[in-house]
């Protein structure tokens, strides 16, 4: 008897148009989708984006070259070289991350002593070429200055549960 | 100027000829049977020519739609050697050769011995209805299922015997088989298939045993 | 639609009527290209609607003109043909793909007198050409000399000739009730409102060709031939640019040609639904009927979810041959016993 029930049943097409009146309904709804490139969805001030060199307010680079990112770095994307400076400052001479090695695991920012490298808010740094994400230390340092607010924001805000 | 249907004829008459040609000289297997559907298609363009356009759809969809398709799957799934198969065949031409021109001699034979009895007669000089009057599809199934539906009926009868015995005589039962059962998957509900237990801590829970 | 022409060229000599032949057949190839640009866009939105997505919405006014962006960038792309194909025949199924696509359009009167070839057995000829769509399938999937394409193409060409004996069953159901083959005929059999038009009498027989309609276009839920699941796409794995944009637009042509197949067998072709509306032009209400039939296609893409291929082959042979058998028997009886045969011919 179910048999002959469960015959009818697909006879006449029941679930079938069960879904069919199921996905009319959803048509109608509102979209869930953001639309994204004019709308964005929120980010954690702790977001792991596009890596930042900072600098200190009177202009000084924080990075002293101590190498403790590129010693924990787990995917061996952060090269340093490091040479005294004129004033006897340890600085670095090369900062370079390649991007496409990169995982985004965030180790470098907090292995990093005086909070120079910090992975920023920015996500939407695609490019055409493969060589243009190989970063060195003008680029980093281009990006710190270019979203040092958001970044210092996300810092403040992060920062109580430290 | 020639006419645009003498120029479609010599057009699909060429194609079909030369097609024909390169079903048997083509080395691989797979593009003799592309030549041969090429062939079929231009015969049918050939029916078209001469006005039976219902034979020329037929000859689409049974021989190039259905009849070709298999050949093509056949072909394509055989791994064989087609070039070590022709290369004995040469020693065969003697042979081959008289079996054609036997069948070349019978057929001549057969045209110039041809005559036309005498209901034939009648029939050919009966008043055939204008082409605007009656479409080739009609005038196909005024004679299939009148004058000729015992013959008819007999060449379906034969067909459904050949697909009938080739099915017995190609399928086995195999022991051991594990076969997809559609209506029995199609039947199972959820209720069938699991139950919703709530377990309470340190005690297990017994396997529920399968319904029928 | 070609004679009409060949009078505003002029009427005279061979050369202008090959010319009005030309002219009528572009007439119906570049809107329908348009169309299926078109309706690929729609496709992706309807689906994108019943997932409560956006779908494309940046190229153009609502993302309309997202199809030609696409199109543009596989026209740009670098053809590859890999070492190991058969050059010719790769090159070649992608063509007849699109080229097989095109010809069956040149049999469906868009309203009265306007079919390119409005010729005595056009419902034939269109089980003629589609039974030809198989060869672009198949020969890709050889030629591609690839284990997926194979795979693909095997599988599609055994759906695709199943499915026809059903497809042809059924249409001979609508055949004996208009009697003729013509395509203009069958549209004038069911001339009037939405009460003279075939599904009426038809309906198990309409959903019967709805679904075996699925079946040869390859969509899902039977779109096995190229299920991404298990073989990446199927005959098309090998292809790139304008080769697969061929493949891609020869499928959606496809579809669009069974959606009009549908409203003209079963949904009275370009007769207004209702008296009174008939001064809409013909053609628009074919195009809205098109257009609704899609909409159906797209809507069973978007929550069906796929066939097992042993189903799906079950479902060919062992439901909708018997079925669509019986349903032509059954017909016939009524057809024979209550009186309904087409009085002519």
């Amino acid at each position: 008897m179910t048999a002959l029930v469960q015959a009818t049943k697909s006879l006449l097409l029941l679930e079938f148009v069960k879904a069919f009146w199921l996905s009319i309904k959803y048509f109608f709804r509102p979209k869930v989708t953001v639309n994204y490139p004019y709308e964005k969805g929120p980010l954690s001030p702790r977001f792991r984006g596009e890596h930042a060199l900072r600098r200190y307010p009177n202009g000084e680079e924080r990075c002293i070259a101590c190498k403790l990112c590129e010693a924990i770095c787990p995917a061996q994307a952060i090269t340093i070289e490091a040479e005294p400076r004129e004033d006897g400052s340890r600085r670095t001479t090369r900062y370079d991350i390649d991007m496409v090695k990169c995982i985004y695991c965030g180790f470098c920012q907090e292995a990093c002593p005086v909070d120079a490298i910090v992975e920023g808010p920015n996500f939407e740094f695609a490019t055409e070429t493969r060589e243009e994400l190989l970063y060195n230390k003008d680029k980093l340092l281009a990006n710190g200055e270019r979203w040092e607010r958001e970044i210092a924001a996300n810092l403040a805000a992060d920062a109580p549960y430290r | 100027m020639i006419n645009l249907a003498d120029m479609a004829f010599y057009l699909f008459a060429f194609i079909t000829v030369a097609s024909g040609f390169l079903v048997i000289s083509a080395r691989n297997p797979v593009h003799s049977v592309l030549w041969l559907i090429l062939a079929f298609f231009s015969a049918a363009g050939l029916f078209v020519l001469m006005g039976a356009e219902f034979l020329a759809m037929l000859l689409v969809i049974v021989y190039v739609g259905a009849v070709a398709v298999l050949f093509l799957f056949v072909v394509m799934m055989l791994d064989i050697n087609f070039t070590e198969f022709k290369q004995g065949a040469l020693q065969y031409l003697p042979m081959g050769g008289l079996i054609g021109l036997i069948l070349l001699a019978e057929l001549v034979t057969l045209g110039s011995a041809w005559a036309f009895g005498d209901v034939v007669g009648q029939n050919i000089t009966a008043p055939i209805p204008a082409a605007s009057d009656v479409h080739n599809t009609q005038a196909l199934g005024q004679l299939l299922y009148t004058h000729y539906i015992f013959i008819f009926q007999t060449a379906g009868l034969i067909l459904l015997v050949a697909m009938i015995g080739a099915i017995v005589l190609t399928h086995r039962q195999r022991p051991g088989v594990k076969r997809q059962s559609i209506a029995d998957q199609a039947a199972r509900r959820p209720e069938d298939a699991y139950k919703l237990v709530d377990v309470k801590v340190g005690s297990g829970v017994a396997l529920p045993t399968k319904k029928g | 639609m070609v004679e009409a022409l060949y009078k505003l060229f002029g009427g005279e000599g061979q050369f202008l009527y090959l010319l009005a032949i030309v002219a009528s057949i572009l007439a119906i190839v570049l809107p329908l290209l348009i169309g299926v640009a078109f309706a690929v866009y729609f496709d992706r939105k309807i689906w994108a609607a019943v997932q409560m997505r956006r779908g494309p919405n940046v190229v153009g006014p609502f993302g309309l003109l997202q199809s030609f962006a696409d199109g543009l960038k596989l026209f740009l792309k670098e053809t590859i043909i890999p070492a190991g194909a058969n050059k010719a025949i790769f090159l070649m199924a992608p063509m007849i793909t699109f080229v097989v696509a095109l010809l069956s359009w040149a049999v469906i009167p868009f309203e009265a007198h306007m079919a390119i070839a409005d010729i005595n057995v056009g419902i034939l000829y269109l089980l003629a050409i589609s039974s030809l769509g198989v060869y672009g399938i198949i020969m890709s999937g050889w030629a591609s000399n690839s284990r997926y394409a194979f795979l693909g193409g095997l599988r599609s060409a055994a759906q695709m000739v199943s499915y026809e004996v059903s497809i042809g069953f059924v249409l001979v159901c609508v055949l004996m009730h208009v009697g003729s083959l013509n395509m203009t005929d069958i549209v004038n059999s069911q001339s009037g409102a939405i009460w003279h038009w075939n599904f009426i009498p038809f309906f198990p027989v309409f959903i019967i060709f709805f679904i075996s309609a699925l079946a040869e276009t390859n969509r899902p839920p039977f779109d096995l031939p190229e299920a991404e699941a298990e073989l990446v796409a199927g005959y098309q794995v090998e292809y790139s640019s304008m080769a697969f944009a061929l493949f891609f637009l020869g499928e959606y042509a496809n579809i669009l040609l069974m959606s009009t197949v549908m409203s003209i067998l079963f949904f009275g072709g370009w007769n207004a639904p209702l008296p009174g509306l008939e001064f809409v032009p013909g053609f628009i209400w074919l195009l809205l009927k098109t257009a609704f039939f899609f909409w159906l296609f797209a809507m069973v893409k978007a929550f069906v979810p796929r066939y097992r291929y042993d189903q799906l082959m079950r479902l060919g042979w062992k439901v909708f041959l018997p079925l669509s058998l019986f349903l032509v028997v059954f017909y016939a009886a009524v057809m024979v016993y209550g009186g309904f045969l087409p009085t002519h011919g």
